[in-house]
């Protein structure tokens, strides 16, 4: 956490100060934009590490609440860790699915639909929509074997 | 049902397990509903190098084109659809993809000793819309009015209606969105794959070097190809939504005089495009960087040299190429030349690093010539050139002299062909016995290599010649009595010898496939944790995992008498004055690394 957070910050604060010399030697907005873009693309998840490694010095999960103790760096982050010590359940991971490529084909009509005809998008935005229930649905679930 | 992966000790020995093996269903159903990083990987490489071969073919036909003065092979129409569809496949739907969606996926859960992706549904996703945008990308070929021909770039105004009206360049817009996507999403599976789920021990600065590079990839991919979406909606919005973003025409008043608030902005979709596009010519480049940082170590016996300052080398490079966009709009007269030419002159320092690090992998290795290696010191070459003749191009009165000319052609390709090309099929090569279990053939391999080394040199080199003496890209016809003829009858016969060299690839295939020798699980006593499994891996990766004590776990495991000692820690000194092992002092791979508080490797004993 505490490296991958540091990594974060840094590009937030590279992006920073090329966004001010951009700024005062071009003022130029649009590029000065997207380099204050890329500045917050470092900073803001960079920030949410940082915050929870404070917390819990490196909680392996999204725990939300406050613990009271501890729960130690991560096993990862451990120079001496053995892979005994990651034993627990790693997480878990959806089976087969069908809804990816359901969802990806609704995209592809969905942007033609820009090129040949409005008509086109309605078939594309209800297989999107049949596509985000059916993965929602399925996460809930827990996904099929 | 999920599977939920239990870490088990099995034998005394720590190991992982795969709760579940997959019961779903079989055969084409199987591929269409996977949601293995291995499965998705592999349909991603494959795409790609079927795209690179179709991309490869339009080349050709470039080539056949200009071996004559005012050739008549196809016409000019054509000419313009040809190298802007080789330029779009090879770029968008070959070596991104191939690198970042296909060798990255299959990998980096590898090399990190993780059982998937962490969304592994979201990288199913990533590849589905990978193959519609291409297949739409390739579609624009039947469309009436032709596929799209105002090159990779689509610099607008040429790229709004007035210009360049039809269907195929509203396709080539969408199947853009439609990779982009992609991309993001991928960046996104991976940035977080990488952060969360490492095996224990794994440390960051445990990483090898290949999954680094992607790491650093994905951030690049996160900053550029959003501005690249956003930039091609508007692009849309343009054409025929009557936006007024990049047009610069009818914004005329009655009176004849221009009126420049109904005016789009010519250079913005330049900006905004090198916004994107040079960090995507990095985001083509790290990942192939990663690939040959696995190489040199594992064929020169070696770990790799300076390892930390490989991995600051490359976050260097990838935060220099954010800042240096309009070092390709020089000649606009609208952009500020020093601050983009001393940022792409700085950037020649992080990768002089990384040619100093690679060349000091191999100095008094064992050096081991494989056709992966082999392929792999081929880059060195191409790329030390096309890096060259890049810092060449960084300074604006040499850039005012040859841009848009064939100088600049000769330049991307030996950097794009350095990456793609070599380096992509050196990490074929190298990783093809792990994710099929069998060995390319490396006679044939070797054949590969030198045919296409050659053709490579006798392809371009004379385009830097064309250059210079003053042919512009682009241009379907010359006249005669310049001295151009000569030069591209030459760099059509290289074209030929590479054409021919990936034939002998392809045999190559067939021949493992038809008479399959075995590979084991690590035929090239490699170091990183993917040569620990099985070749091909089980479903989730990994029934049992070896101590992780320094960034090359198999190595460390296999040679129990020479752990992995690195050079810039420095500590307990170089036992051979230059030597990468501990000489076999007897310090065993594993266990006592608690010597001194948080030493991240073995400590020789002498
Ligand atoms: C088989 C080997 C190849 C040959 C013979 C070849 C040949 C050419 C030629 C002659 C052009 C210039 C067309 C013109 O300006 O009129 C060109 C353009 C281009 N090539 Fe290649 N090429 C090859 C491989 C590659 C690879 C591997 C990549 C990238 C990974 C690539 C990317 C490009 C790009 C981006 C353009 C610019 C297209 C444009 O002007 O919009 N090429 N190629
Ligand atoms: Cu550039």
């Amino acid at each position: 956490m505490k490296i991958e957070s540091r990594f974060l910050i840094g590009i937030g604060v590279f992006f920073g100060i090329i966004a001010i010399s951009y700024w005062f030697t071009s003022y130029e907005d649009g590029g000065t934009l997207m380099l204050v873009g890329a500045t917050t693309l470092g900073l803001v998840p960079g920030a949410y590490y940082f915050f929870w490694h404070r917390r819990f010095q490196g909680s392996k999960y999204f725990f939300w609440g406050r613990t009271d103790r501890a729960v130690g760096t991560r096993p990862e982050d451990r120079d001496d860790a053995t892979i005994a010590d990651g034993a627990g359940v790693v997480s878990s991971f959806p089976g087969s699915s069908i809804w990816p490529i359901t969802l990806a084909a609704g995209a592809f009509v969905l942007l033609l639909a820009f090129v040949f005809g409005t008509w086109l998008a309605l078939v594309g935005v209800s297989v999107i929509l049949i596509a985000l229930i059916g993965v929602t649905a399925e996460s809930r679930r827990g996904g099929r074997y | 049902m999920t599977d939920v992966i239990v870490p088990q000790i099995a034998g005394g020995e720590p190991a992982y397990a795969a709760a579940h093996e997959e019961h779903g269903p079989t055969g084409l159903m199987k591929w269409i509903t996977t949601t293995d990083h291995k499965v998705i990987g592999l349909s991603y490489m494959i795409t790609s190098i079927v795209l690179f071969y179709i991309a490869g073919l339009l080349a050709l036909g470039i080539r056949v084109q200009l071996t004559t003065p005012h050739g008549t092979f196809i016409s000019f129409q054509q000419y313009n659809e040809l190298f802007t569809m080789h330029g779009s496949i090879m770029l968008y739907l070959f070596a991104g993809p191939f690198a970042f969606g296909g060798l990255a996926n299959y990998i980096v859960p590898l090399q990190i000793g993780a059982p998937d992706m962490a969304f592994p549904r979201l990288n199913a996703l990533s590849y589905w819309l990978y193959l519609g945008g291409s297949i739409m990308m390739l579609l624009t070929f039947g469309v009436a009015g032709g596929a799209a021909d105002f090159g990779w770039v689509a610099y607008a105004p040429l790229s709004t209606t007035t210009y360049t009206p039809g269907v195929g360049a509203d396709m080539w817009i969408m199947a853009l969105v439609l990779t982009g996507f992609s991309a993001i999403f991928t960046g996104v599976n991976l940035i977080t794959t990488i952060f969360y789920l490492r095996a224990p021990g794994m440390t960051m600065f445990r990483m090898p070097i290949f999954t680094w590079n992607m790491l650093v990839t994905g951030i690049l991919i996160l900053i550029a190809f959003p501005v690249l979406t956003a930039a091609l909606v508007m692009l849309f919005a343009d054409r025929h939504f009557g936006a007024k973003i990049y047009a610069v025409t009818g914004c005329h008043t009655v009176a004849g005089a221009v009126d420049v608030h109904a005016c789009g902005s010519a250079v913005l979709w330049q900006n905004l495009f090198w916004f994107f596009g040079h960090p995507e010519v990095y985001i083509l480049a790290l990942p192939f960087f990663g690939i040959v940082t696995e190489i040199f170590p594992v064929f020169s016996r070696k770990p790799v040299f300076g390892y930390k300052g490989m991995v600051f080398a490359t976050m260097a490079i990838a935060a220099l190429s954010t800042g240096v966009w309009a070092h390709h709009m020089f000649t606009t007269g609208t952009v500020l030349l020093p601050f983009f030419s001393l940022m792409s002159l700085l950037i020649a320092v992080p990768t002089g690093i990384k040619f100093f690090n690679w060349i000091g992998t191999m100095w008094r290795g064992q050096l081991v010539y494989t056709t992966a290696m082999l392929m792999s010191i081929g880059f060195l070459f191409a790329f030390l050139m096309g890096g060259v003749t890049g810092v060449m191009l960084a300074s604006p009165p040499i850039d005012f002299f040859v841009h848009t000319t064939y100088f600049v052609v000769a330049h991307f390709h030996q950097v794009l062909f350095g990456t793609a090309v070599f380096a992509g099929f050196a990490g074929v090569y190298y990783w093809y016995p792990k994710m099929f279990g069998r060995m390319l053939n490396e006679r044939l391999g070797k054949l590969h290599f030198w045919l296409l080394f050659a053709g490579f040199w006798v392809t371009f080199i004379p385009m830097y010649v064309l250059g210079l003496s003053g042919m512009p890209r682009r241009v379907a016809s010359y006249p005669t009595g310049l001295g151009w003829h000569v030069w591209n009858d030459v760099s059509t016969v290289g074209s030929f010898m590479i054409a021919v060299s990936f034939l002998v690839l392809l045999v190559n295939f067939w021949v493992s496939w038809r008479y399959p020798v075995p590979a084991g699980d690590n035929p090239w006593d490699a170091h990183t944790l993917e040569w620990f499994t099985t070749s091909p891996p089980p479903h989730h990766n990994y029934t049992h995992l070896p101590l992780i004590r320094s960034e090359r776990p198999t190595w460390d495991y296999n040679h129990p008498d020479a752990p992995t000692i690195r050079y810039d820690h420095g500590r307990g000194g170089h036992p051979n004055g230059h030597g990468p092992y501990s000489g076999g002092n007897g310090a065993g791979p594993s266990g006592h690394g608690d010597g001194a508080p948080g030493a991240a490797e073995q400590v020789p004993a002498t």
